[in-house]
């Protein structure tokens, strides 16, 4: 019966049944929303440590980088599992009563998206560091103003690491169904929602969702190489 | 004044095997010191030890002032740019040693090396003669009183050496000190005073470069001197 629908609805009419689609443009902002604030904290908690451990010896350091390189392909939804059971009203967060909102849903993101951030930001900086390390030194420069040098020189390789954290964050779907609760109008993201229209039958809604999702990612990655093509040819 | 420059009972060690093993040396200021020696004889090593890159695992490296980093310079065998202009990495090294008006003072010493037309263009994507050269100017700059270089021509083909060779002569004329790690005895020859030559990570034999090549006196050198020369 749904592939017969599907059938007659002329390509150019579905598209514009559902970009009219008012429901799809709230998930989609809700869904960047999320996802961009959640890339944005596991920047700045993900960098700095990417960074130390990079330029830093200590015992232990080999079994923390494989442990980051591990989570980087940690399973949404046991992410997503860990953050229910701490926020739910049993858990050590409870009292805060975020389970089932966006915030909820941005800790959830921010913990899938920070080892990946880190772990590629600790292998760019310590790629860079190994060259630039001796001539710094020589130069006399130390520390705090070693580490804006290097930061700054590789900045392009670091927002590939950002592009790549923000890519994770908007295809998955685990862990914000699982602490968000996909509440229509209120958590209700694109990949939820498009495992939801499509055990619902509202394929076109899923598909609409899923071609847009599929065009951020898409410019994202684009945007991604686009941008260290051009650092390439600009600075070498 | 930083030097002369002493060095007693020098020894660097990793992984249990001594790279530099008990050398004591003066460097003086004047004429140029060209350490010579095979690959693995501990060049490199030696002159970061001196330069302060790395520290000895035992002996001393004294110089005759305080706060001698600020008065000498290194250009490695693989110059490191950072991404930004010819211009932007020597007016870096400047303003991180605190010299005012760095970009005028940037200038004047790629003009100094020939880099001059150069100078807005990535220092990344400048051939690997002109990013020695621009090395070599990042350096100058700094006006230091001793100049190390570790094998700064290793890389290169013999048009940009020459190139290189060319500028280091200029510094040396300038009055600056230069310490020269190479494995060319043809450069030795051409850029060198006086030579240290370095085998097994201690000094066989050190010598003017007038008396070091006609007759060396350490079997080490003699052998070196023999060998190298139906390619020197």
């Amino acid at each position: 019966m749904l592939p017969q629908r599907m059938g007659k609805l002329r390509l150019k009419n579905m598209v514009e049944t559902i970009l009219a689609d008012p429901r799809l443009w709230q998930i989609v902002v809700l869904s960047l929303g999320v996802s961009i604030s959640a890339v944005a904290i596991a920047t700045l908690l993900g960098m700095p440590v990417g960074a130390a451990i990079a330029v830093t010896r200590f015992p232990g350091r080999r079994a923390i980088i494989v442990i980051l390189n591990a989570l980087m392909g940690l399973p949404p939804v046991v992410v997503g599992l860990f953050i229910y059971l701490s926020l739910s009203r049993a858990g050590p967060l409870g009292s805060l009563g975020l389970l089932f909102t966006p915030q909820a849903m941005v800790i959830a993101q921010t913990v899938l998206v920070l080892p990946i951030i880190a772990a590629l930001t600790r292998q760019a900086v310590e790629d860079a560091w190994r060259e630039y390390e001796e001539q710094l030194r020589s130069l006399g420069v130390h520390g705090i103003t070693a580490a804006v040098t290097v930061l700054w020189d590789i900045r392009f390789s670091l927002l590939t690491a950002v592009l790549a954290g923000l890519g994770r964050a908007s295809a998955e779907v685990g862990a914000v169904m699982i602490v968000g609760g996909n509440i229509d109008g209120v958590t209700r993201v694109m990949t939820t929602a498009i495992a939801l229209e499509t055990s619902k039958g509202d394929l076109p809604l899923a598909l609409g969702l899923g071609l847009v999702l599929m065009a951020i990612v898409l410019a994202l990655n684009a945007g991604a190489y686009l941008v260290k093509e051009a650092a390439q040819r600009r600075y070498g | 004044m930083i030097l002369p420059l002493r060095v007693s009972d020098l020894t660097f060690s990793a992984g249990g095997r001594a790279i530099i093993d008990g050398v004591s040396l003066n460097i003086e200021a004047g004429p140029s010191t060209v350490i010579l020696g095979a690959n693995g004889a501990g060049k490199s090593v030696l002159m970061r030890l001196m330069h302060g890159l790395l520290a000895p695992t035992s002996g001393r490296v004294e110089w005759q002032a305080e706060g001698a980093r600020r008065h000498q310079a290194m250009v490695f065998q693989r110059p490191v740019m950072l991404r930004r202009s010819a211009l932007g990495n020597v007016v870096y090294a400047l303003e991180s040693a605190g010299v005012a008006q760095a970009s005028r003072v940037a200038m004047e010493a790629l003009a100094e090396v020939g880099l001059a037309h150069v100078a807005q263009r990535p220092a990344r994507v400048l051939s690997g003669g002109e990013q020695q050269r621009l090395a070599l100017a990042r350096a100058w700059a700094l006006h230091p009183e001793v100049l190390f270089l570790d094998e700064p021509t290793s890389n290169l083909d013999p048009g940009a050496t020459r190139e290189i060779e060319n500028v280091i002569k200029a510094f040396d004329a300038a009055g600056t000190k230069i310490v020269m790690s190479t494995h060319s005895l043809g450069q030795a020859r051409r850029l060198g005073d006086e030579v240290i030559f370095l085998h097994q990570g201690r000094i066989a034999e050190r010598a003017p470069i007038e008396r070091f090549f006609p007759q060396p006196s350490s079997p080490e050198a003699a052998a070196f001197v023999k060998g190298e020369l139906p390619w020197a």
